[in-house]
C-alpha cells in the first residue's frame, strides 16, 4: 500500500513537472521530436533499399540448358535431383519447353520467325531449360556448380561474374544502412539524453531537497524517470503521425513503386506500425535513460 | 545520554584542505548546541558531516547509535529522516506552497494523505503559519520562509535538528521570533545543533556554545557560561 501510493505520488509528480517546467520540457519534446524524425526517415529509407535489393536478388536466376535430346524420363530425373540439392526449393524450379522458348522468340523478331518456324521439335536446336531461383544467393555459384554436375545438365548461367558483384554491392549497401540507421538512433540517444540533462539539471536544488527530507535515491528517481519517459512519448508523436500518414501518403502517391516497377516500396501495412512502434520505443527508453543518468550525478556524494 | 559521538575525527577535501582536525564532541539528547567561530574554521563541514552531506576522512561520527562514516550512499536517505535540516537560504520548493513543501517531507515516507494533512497543519501551527498553508514562498517574507523550512525539517519528529545559520538572512527581530519558534521544539525534546556567526543571538540564548577555531575544538562552553 505504501509503495503504491509512493509510487502514484511519483507519477502524479511527474506529469505535474512536465507541465510546471514547460518551457524546458518543450524543448526537450522538440529535441526528441525533431531526432526521430530523422531516425523515421532512415529506418524508413533503409527497410525500403534492403526490400529493394531483396527483390532484386530474388529474380536472380540460374538456368541449366539441357542435352538436345534428352528423353522426358531423363528430364524427370534431372528435375529430381536440383529439387533434392539443399539451396532449392521446389517452386522455385519452373521447366521451359523448347517450342516454347521458339514460340517466345519468333514473336519477338520476324527474322526469328522465318528461320525456326520451319523447324519441328526433333530438329530444332534450341534446348529445353529449367529456370531455378535460389533460397540464398550467396550460394548460387556452388549450387549452379552442383547442377552442372547433374548428367543431361548441359550448360548452366546465372550471369556469372555479375551476381557475385551484385550480391557484394548489396551486402555493403544494406550493411551502410544499417550503420547509417544505428548511429542515428545512438547520436539521437546522445542529444535526448543531453537535452533532458539539461532539464533535470536546472532542478538539482529540488534533487537536493529531496535528499534532505530522507527520500530514498529510488524515489528521487522514479519521478525524472517517468518524466524522461512522458517526454520521450510527446516528442515521438509527430514522427509517428509522420511515419503513419506521410508513408502511406508517399506510397499510394507513387503507387507503391518508385519511378520504375523495378523500385518497390515496401507496403505500408504493417511496416508504418513496427517503425512507429520502434520510434516510441526509442523515445522512452532513450528519455528514460536521459534522466536517470542526470540524476545519479546529484545522488553521489 | 549521548546521541551524537564525534572522536578523533579529520576532514581533508579532495583539494586537499583540511577543514576539521582530529576532533572529539559529544552532544546529549535533548540539548541545544551552538557552534560557533570565524569563517573557514570547519563548522559547516563539522555539520554537514553529520548529517552524511561529506564524510570524515577518518575518525568515527556515531549519530543516535548510526555510523555515519559508513552509511552507503544509497542508505543515506535513513539517516536524513532522523535529522531535521534548516538552512540560511530556505531551500524551499518555489513552485509549491508552504503547506505542499512541508507535505513534501511525509510523502516521500508514504504516509496517508489525512496522516499528512493532520501532521503538517500541526507543525504550520507550531511555527505560527497556520493561516499560511496556501502561500507560495515568494509571498512570504524571510522569516516566514525560514518558519516553513523549519516546519518541514521538524514534521518527521526528528531527533535532531540542525541548522546552518539560520538567521543568516534575517534581520534582529525576525531572528529572534525564528530562535523562539527553535527554543519551542527543543523544549519538546529535539536536540539542536546551531551554527551561527550572530554572536548577539548566543549570548540571548544562553546555551550551550562549542567555539571551533582552524578545524579545532577550542572552548566548549556550559549553558550560560558564555558571555
Amino acid at each position: 500500500m505504501k509503495a503504491f501510493r509512493i509510487l502514484s505520488r511519483n507519477i502524479r509528480d511527474s506529469f505535474k513537472s512536465v507541465f510546471r517546467n514547460f518551457s524546458l520540457s518543450l524543448a526537450s519534446i522538440s529535441c526528441i521530436t525533431i531526432t526521430l524524425i530523422v531516425v523515421a526517415v532512415a529506418i524508413i529509407l533503409s527497410i525500403n533499399v534492403t526490400n529493394f535489393t531483396k527483390i532484386v536478388e530474388r529474380d536472380v536466376t540460374i538456368v541449366a540448358f539441357l542435352d538436345v535430346d534428352i528423353t522426358e524420363e531423363e528430364k524427370d530425373d534431372v528435375y529430381d535431383q536440383i529439387i533434392a540439392l539443399d539451396n532449392i526449393e521446389m517452386s522455385n524450379v519452373e521447366f521451359i519447353d523448347k517450342m516454347e522458348i521458339s514460340k517466345d522468340m519468333m514473336a519477338s523478331s520476324d527474322v526469328f520467325n522465318s528461320i525456326m518456324g520451319e523447324w519441328t521439335r526433333e530438329e530444332s536446336p534450341i534446348q529445353d531449360t529449367y529456370q531455378i531461383k535460389v533460397t540464398d544467393i550467396n550460394l548460387i555459384n556452388k549450387t549452379a556448380e552442383e547442377i552442372k554436375d547433374i548428367e543431361n545438365v548441359e550448360i548452366v548461367k546465372y550471369g556469372e561474374g555479375m551476381v557475385e558483384q551484385l550480391v557484394s554491392v548489396f551486402d555493403a549497401v544494406r550493411k551502410g544502412t544499417y550503420v547509417v540507421v544505428i548511429a542515428l538512433i545512438l547520436v539521437t540517444a546522445f542529444l535526448i539524453a543531453n537535452t533532458i540533462k539539461i532539464t533535470i539539471m536546472s532542478r538539482k536544488r529540488e534533487i537536493e531537497i529531496m535528499r534532505l527530507v530522507g527520500a530514498s535515491n529510488i524515489n528521487i528517481k522514479i519521478p525524472f524517470i517517468f518524466e524522461g519517459l512522458i517526454l520521450g512519448m510527446l516528442g515521438s508523436v509527430i514522427p509517428i503521425v509522420i511515419t503513419l500518414y506521410g508513408y502511406t501518403a508517399i506510397y499510394d502517391h507513387f503507387g507503391g513503386q518508385l519511378f520504375t516497377n523495378f523500385i518497390q516500396l515496401v507496403e505500408p501495412t504493417p511496416f508504418i506500425y513496427y517503425t512507429s512502434l520502434a520510434l516510441l520505443l526509442i523515445g522512452m527508453i532513450v528519455g528514460m535513460i536521459g534522466s536517470s543518468r542526470a540524476v545519479k550525478k546529484y545522488l553521489k556524494i | 545520554m549521548d546521541l551524537i559521538k564525534i572522536r578523533d575525527v579529520k576532514k581533508t577535501y579532495k583539494t586537499g584542505t583540511t577543514a576539521i582536525y582530529d576532533l572529539d564532541l559529544n552532544i546529549k539528547k535533548g540539548e541545544f548546541v551552538f557552534i560557533i567561530g570565524s569563517t573557514g574554521c570547519g563548522k559547516s563541514t563539522l555539520i554537514k558531516m553529520l548529517y552524511r552531506e561529506e564524510k570524515p576522512s577518518s575518525g568515527k561520527i556515531l549519530v543516535g547509535g548510526l555510523d555515519v562514516g559508513k552509511i552507503k550512499n544509497r542508505k543515506v536517505y535513513k539517516l536524513r529522516r532522523k535529522i531535521g535540516v534548516v538552512f540560511q537560504n530556505y531551500q524551499l520548493l518555489p513552485n509549491e506552497t508552504a503547506y505542499e513543501n512541508v507535505a513534501f517531507a511525509l510523502e516521500v515516507l508514504g504516509l496517508p494523505k489525512d496522516e499528512i494533512h493532520a501532521k503538517v497543519m500541526k507543525v504550520l501551527d507550531l511555527v505560527g503559519l497556520k493561516n499560511k498553508a496556501k502561500q507560495y514562498p515568494r509571498h512570504l517574507s524571510g522569516g516566514e520562509q525560514q518558519r516553513v523550512a523549519i516546519a518541514r525539517a521538524i514534521v518527521n519528529g526528528p531527533k535532531i535538528l540542525i541548522c546552518d545559520e539560520p538567521t543568516g538572512n534575517l534581520d534582529p527581530k525576525t531572528s529572534m521570533e525564528i530562535m523562539e519558534v527553535l527554543e519551542a521544539i527543543n523544549e519538546l525534546g529535539t536536540t539542536i545543533i546551531m551554527v551561527t556567526h550572530d554572536i548577539n543571538i548566543v549570548k540571548k540564548m544562553k546555551k550551550r556554545v562549542v567555539l571551533l577555531d582552524s578545524g579545532r575544538v577550542v572552548r566548549d562552553y556550559k549553558e550560560g557560561e558564555y558571555k
